[in-house]
């Protein structure tokens, strides 16, 4: 019988990243006074070894060995931990990390990166790295040749039963090598007075007719070893009938083990993400639906009140009614908290990201993190990692300026970064703040020039910090290993607004920069206004919509005779009209007739034209790309109140669309 | 068939172990450190413990030791779950009155034919 353990793979990867996360701010923070935080590390690299090997990732569980092996060094206190230690064991981590992921989703490991890590190793180790592997497969080829039949002598301690190991259980497994024949020996058997119920006084001699070699009978003893004297005799060659076969061939006694099929693959399988949930969440909303349970019966009551409907009811089925809709309102609160994880989950890997880019770049630099508690949705900082972290480096590599510049300007030689994060009004306000140099107006507007940029000497400053985020702009002179390349700030910015958030800059020269980052709660309800066209409802995301207004005919224009214009407070928007965006046959064909919503959107603002403005709606998220196809200008689907389903608009995608037609 | 005690922090070696032990038709009992273990041992009869040696709260050498002090579990067979190989581990865990050892990585067979040798 061989079972399928590969069902538990997802789990054990699941528990191996958090082991590596937990090893890895452990080892950020190492603090020698502190011995469980060592065992707590050394535990996890443990794990990850044991488990690596059961589940089949026998190169993890191989590299593993040789961080477990310093770990349990050090946790011994054999020797002291230091940079040099806990640089490699960070490397090693990584490696660790690398080859899991490469393992779940079928990517290749860093192999260059595997083999200097673990030479690092096997250096502080001490150990020559060589016999990676095999060095297990073939120890019994030089094992002697088997026997025909073997003497055993038997004679266990007294003790040996109080480990729980029974004599008896011993020698019947020995019946698996082939024909025994025992004799028990009760010679030092004690008078019934003195005799102790609990201890083995008896002894055996054992003859067993088999090839099996020593080192396979021994290995039945393997747990006993030291709790009782064993002897082995070889019989020699029997003279007369040749032996029996040994029976059900060559045991297994565990020392060579057998590696589990194929685990990459069975990893693949188990790819569905799963969340962890603090119990107490799931109670509540238990709790929540057994009080909906009370609500529903109540109204029931009021419902079957058999004859004719007491108006002294009415007063009850409002009451019901009230409970109700707040009983929902807190269900749905509750099911949307179970997504929602703390933003620690990544603002833990920055301790890291600052350390070695500080390192790497020979800055000093201090992080501060606040809010790590601020929960949001699971989604959304499995989106923020990204963007954040290249805020983060871009911090480091451009803000903060070198010890010697930073103390001739009168700061302190230590550069501050600073994440924070906070509820705001509906929103997750995510801020990496620098006390670095700040943005150079001068330089941007110069490099924006140079790159065919619309910019003026008189824009606001806010225009110019807003540079950054133009695609392929980049103002560091020279392009560094770790920015510079002019892919980041644009891409940052797309990220979050992907994700229906905003990003905002402030800089001051000489004092530093501000990035904020504002986000919806989660990715599943948005804010929406719903507008209509001809016979049909769309939904626009609050954070879109600044104002609508109803257009007089000297307000609207044509630019060269094609782009509509609307003109407003001195300025002229693109007009888009919806219902030629789509299709619909609208209510009304004149702008002058209609309502013009002016929305924000990343390249300005835009004019909306539809029919008519409906009600403020919190809207579910449905995709439409999982359900149909991806559609320009429509970022997903809703099913509204009256059943029918809504569109939901993608303003920045409706204003490009515009651009290519 | 047996009830069987499988100690480990590591919720995928227990779910693995409890998998395996349960296909082979034995009643499972689970616990996430030493510490849960004796508490688990004490509020039912166990036939078998296996359990892991490195786990926070308590580890599994010292569970052995607790365990061998309960008159209930004087006999009672006691593997040891152990990525160390080393002499020392093994005859640590023998000095607190551990039966035998599992040495991890193991695939379900190996742990069902060790299971089944300390079962009789």
């Amino acid at each position: 019988m061989t079972l399928d353990v590969s069902q538990f793979v997802g789990v054990f990867l699941e528990e191996s990243f958090e082991g590596l996360d937990l090893m890895e701010a452990g080892l950020l923070q190492f603090n020698e006074d502190d011995p469980e935080a060592v065992n707590s590390i050394f535990r996890a690299a443990h794990s990850i070894k044991g488990g690596a090997g059961t589940f089949g990732f026998r190169e993890v569980s191989d590299f593993t060995h040789g961080a477990e092996t310093l770990l349990d060094q050090i946790r011994q206190g054999e020797r002291p931990m230091n940079r040099e230690i806990s640089d490699t064991l960070l490397c090693a981590v990584d490696c660790i990390r690398d080859m899991l992921r490469a393992a779940s989703d079928g990517g290749e490991a860093d192999t260059a990166r595997l083999l200097e890590t673990r030479a690092a190793i096997e250096n502080l180790l001490g150990t020559p790295p060589a016999e990676a592997a095999g060095q297990d497969a073939v120890q019994d080829a030089e094992q002697a040749a088997a026997a025909c039949g073997w003497r055993i002598v038997f004679k266990p301690h007294a003790d040996m039963m109080k480990t729980g190991n029974d004599p008896l259980r011993l020698i019947a497994e020995l019946e698996r090598f082939g024909p025994l024949s025992v004799k028990t020996r009760a010679d030092a058997l004690p008078s019934l007075s003195d005799m102790e119920p609990e201890a083995c006084h008896l002894h055996w001699e054992i003859e067993l007719q088999a090839t099996a070699d020593e080192a396979e009978l021994r290995a039945v003893f393997d747990w006993v070893e030291d709790e009782c004297e064993l002897r082995l005799e070889s019989l020699g060659a029997s003279s007369d009938a040749p032996l029996p076969a040994p029976a059900g061939g060559r045991p297994d006694t565990g020392g060579t083990p057998a590696v589990a099929a194929r685990p990459a693959e069975s990893a693949r399988r188990n790819d569905a993400s799963s969340i962890r949930v603090a119990v107490e969440k799931v109670d509540s909303l238990v709790n929540l639906v057994g009080e909906l349970v009370i609500t529903q019966s109540m109204l029931n009551q009021v419902g079957n009140a058999n004859g004719e409907f007491d108006v002294a009811q009415v007063e009850r089925l409002r009451e019901g009614l009230g409970q109700l809709e707040r009983q929902t309102r807190e269900l749905q609160e509750g099911v949307m908290g179970i997504r929602m994880l703390p933003i620690s989950f990544v603002f833990s890997r920055f301790p890291r990201v600052v350390r070695d880019m500080a390192g790497a770049l020979g800055k000093s630099v201090e992080l501060r993190m606040e809010g790590e508690e601020t929960e949001l949705d699971k989604g959304l900082i499995e989106k923020l990692a990204d963007p954040l972290t290249h805020l983060v480096r871009n911090a480091i590599d451009h803000g903060i300026e070198s010890a010697e510049q930073r103390v001739a300007a009168g700061k302190p030689a230590a550069g501050q970064i600073s994440l924070k994060a906070y509820h705001q009004g509906g929103n997750i306000v995510v801020e990496v703040a620098d006390d670095g140099a700040g943005l150079n107006r001068e330089k941007l507007l110069a490099k924006a020039a140079s790159q065919g940029l619309p910019v003026s000497d008189s824009m606001p400053d806010r225009d110019v910090w807003a540079l950054i985020f133009a695609a392929g702009f980049s103002t560091a002179e020279k392009v560094t290993d770790i920015s510079g390349r002019g892919v980041g700030m644009d891409v940052v910015r797309r990220n979050i607004e992907a994700v229906n958030g905003r990003v905002e800059i402030d800089s001051a020269p000489g004092q530093g920069t501000h990035i904020i980052l504002r986000l919806p709660l989660t990715l599943a309800i948005l804010d929406g206004m719903s507008v209509h066209v001809g016979d049909q409802t769309y939904i626009l995301p609050l954070t879109a919509i600044l104002e609508s207004i109803q257009p007089s005919t000297e307000q609207l224009g044509t630019v060269g005779g094609v782009g509509r214009v609307v003109h407003l407070r001195g300025d002229y928007l693109p007009l888009i009209a919806l219902h030629e965006t789509f299709g619909v046959e609208p209510k009304a064909r004149r702008p002058e007739d209609g309502i013009v919503i002016i929305t924000a959107a990343s390249d300005g603002r835009a004019a909306l034209l539809v029919d008519g403005l409906g009600a403020q709606h919190q809207v579910v998220i449905k995709s439409l790309e999982t359900n149909y196809r991806k559609v320009p200008g429509i970022s997903g689907a809703t099913i509204m109140g009256d059943g029918k389903v809504a569109m939901i608009l993608d303003v920045d995608m409706l204003l490009r669309l515009r651009h290519m037609h | 068939m047996a009830k069987i005690l499988a100690v480990d922090d590591s919720a995928s070696m227990r779910q693995m172990l409890a998998f395996t032990l349960q296909h082979a038709g034995h009643e499972v009992r689970e616990a996430d450190n030493g510490k849960a273990a004796l508490d688990a041992a004490q509020a039912g009869a166990v036939d078998l413990v296996i359990s892991d040696v490195n786990m926070p709260v308590m580890d599994g050498i010292t569970l052995v030791k607790s365990l061998r002090g309960l008159p209930a579990f004087r006999f009672t067979p006691i593997l040891l779950l152990t990525t160390e190989s080393s002499p020392e581990k093994k005859s640590e865990g023998k000095a607190a009155g551990a039966t035998g050892w599992i040495v991890k990585p193991f695939n379900p067979d190996q742990l069902l034919a060790t299971v089944q040798r300390v079962l009789g």
